[in-house]
């Protein structure tokens, strides 16, 4: 690897899986340069981001012309593609096929509910845009059920989602369960709300992955905060 | 044997887990099950599988299954590794790697899903309630459709023959089982498509048109199964019905 460029990540902090590359590059010590992509802003719509990604979504990962989107696949590629220990994304098939399922399960169940309720509960009324009570109250009934198969199927007797150690699939599902801290930086883009509020095995679960990832969830913060200095600065 | 595998080849999952299987010569008990007839719920499925969906396997004491929303992903990815598949399967250059997982991600929330719905919409939903399904609803549906398989022809395909480059891998297969099913429901997704139709033909022919059309059974006859099913069958659905897709 001597020699190699750093990678690019197009990134919007504000979005949670571009939240789980950052935090993944900063803790592996993968050397990278950030490309800010403010959603808020429409800046994914731009013709020269839609060159890059048609999509017009984020996060984006270019490693030297290698364009590569979708969070997991970017973190899968990273995680094989550097030396990173084992544990994130094990080699051994058993181990690996139990990231492989949860990282599969995890589109259209915690991230899908939490994302609707986040839309429906903060960025809607922040960007002025019409809200659906309906939609969000069944998005947080599905949330819930959702919390109901990570404490019981994922988790059940073990410490981290797929076994005894951390891996992309803790990383993925706590930036999508964190408490908001991030967004509460972008005042007043805060809901206060805890979705794991009462559920004792998913708190201690969320504070396990914040121990394991201390050092580089604060970098990420310090990224977010350093935005946020240079935004109320301009006002 | 100590693989078993379980399946419902209605289901689009268990169709790219029963077509790789079989074309790789995977020797494994075919444990078939019946979705509606709601085998999922019993307590011997239980204990295979806590999430009660299709696909799941059972390798000696090792259970692997997925939600039905997701898909058959991490089980061929692990008869890969077990099996030691040909490589244009899943690639050990990691960058062509990359470029399936980057399809077999961006699926789930796209092609998947709307490939679905018009088996739900078309077919299952009029036969359960014995009503159609509002023309706007229909319309909305088809356009979310239309629009990934857009998608899907100008990024993921191109000029390629194959969705990774020149040979076929996972990537095709995950993606042809999912736009084969609004076929079954009476939906010509190839009219119009030469690209596409050219990709669907390439890809039956790498798997073997005999293999695929086996696998393909119960969407061929799909509106004839439905038109004769009894009601009664998709009973239990119906709740599920009601929150996925008319609330």
């Amino acid at each position: 690897m001597a020699g190699r460029q750093a990678v690019k990540a197009y990134l919007d902090l504000l979005s949670q899986p571009c939240r789980a590359v950052l935090i993944f590059l900063k803790h592996n010590k993968i050397p990278h340069t950030l490309e800010l992509v403010a959603l808020r802003k429409g800046q994914h719509k731009t013709p020269e981001f839609s060159k890059l990604n048609p999509m017009q979504k984020v996060p984006v990962l270019d490693d030297n012309g290698f364009v590569l989107t979708e969070s997991d696949a970017i973190l899968k590629y990273l995680a094989t593609t550097y030396n990173v220990p084992d544990h994130w994304y094990p080699k051994l098939p058993e181990k690996r096929a139990r990231v492989d399922e949860y990282t599969a399960w995890h589109h259209v169940n915690t991230r899908m509910h939490a994302a609707t309720v986040f839309l429906q509960e903060v960025i809607f009324p922040n960007m002025g845009q019409p809200t659906n009570p309906a939609k969000f109250k069944k998005a947080l009934t599905d949330l819930d059920g959702t919390l109901d198969m990570l404490e019981n199927m994922f988790l059940k007797r073990k410490p981290f989602l797929c076994g005894d150690d951390i891996s992309l699939a803790d990383l993925l599902a706590v930036c999508e369960l964190m408490q908001n801290s991030f967004d509460c930086l972008f005042q007043p883009m805060c809901s206060g709300r805890d979705v794991l509020k009462d559920r004792p095995k998913l708190l201690s679960w969320r504070s396990r992955v914040q121990s394991a990832l201390s050092d580089s969830f604060d970098e990420a913060h310090s990224v977010v905060y350093q935005i946020r200095q240079k935004f109320t600065a301009k006002l | 044997m100590s693989l078993e595998i379980y399946l419902d080849l209605f289901s689009q999952p268990c169709r790219s887990v029963y077509i790789f299987a079989k074309k790789n010569d995977i020797q494994f008990d075919y444990k078939k099950i019946s979705l509606f007839e709601g085998y999922q719920y019993s307590e011997e499925y239980g204990k295979i599988n806590l999430l009660r969906k299709a696909p799941a396997i059972k390798d000696g004491d090792f259970y692997l299954a997925e939600s039905v929303t997701s898909c058959s992903v991490a089980i061929m990815l692990y008869l890969t590794e077990k099996f030691h598949t040909p490589d244009h399967w899943y690639p050990a250059d990691l960058q062509k790697r990359a470029r399936v997982n980057e399809y077999l991600s961006w699926q789930h929330s796209t092609i998947r899903p709307h490939g679905s719905k018009m088996m739900w919409f078309k077919l299952l939903i009029p036969k359960a309630f014995g009503t159609e399904i509002p023309k706007e609803k229909m319309d909305n549906a088809v356009e979310d459709l239309n629009s990934s398989l857009n998608l899907f022809e100008e990024k993921f395909l191109q000029d390629r023959p194959f969705i990774v480059g020149d040979q076929i891998s996972l990537a095709d297969l995950v993606a042809i089982v999912e736009i084969m099913q609004p076929v079954g429901a009476g939906m010509d997704v190839f009219e119009n498509r030469p690209k596409l139709k050219a990709w669907k033909d390439r890809v039956r022919a790498e798997i073997g048109a005999e293999l695929f059309d086996e696998a393909h059974q119960a969407i061929f006859y799909a509106q004839e199964a439905v038109k004769t099913m009894d009601p009664e069958k998709i009973e239990h659905f119906k709740p599920k019905i009601l929150r996925y897709f008319l609330s």
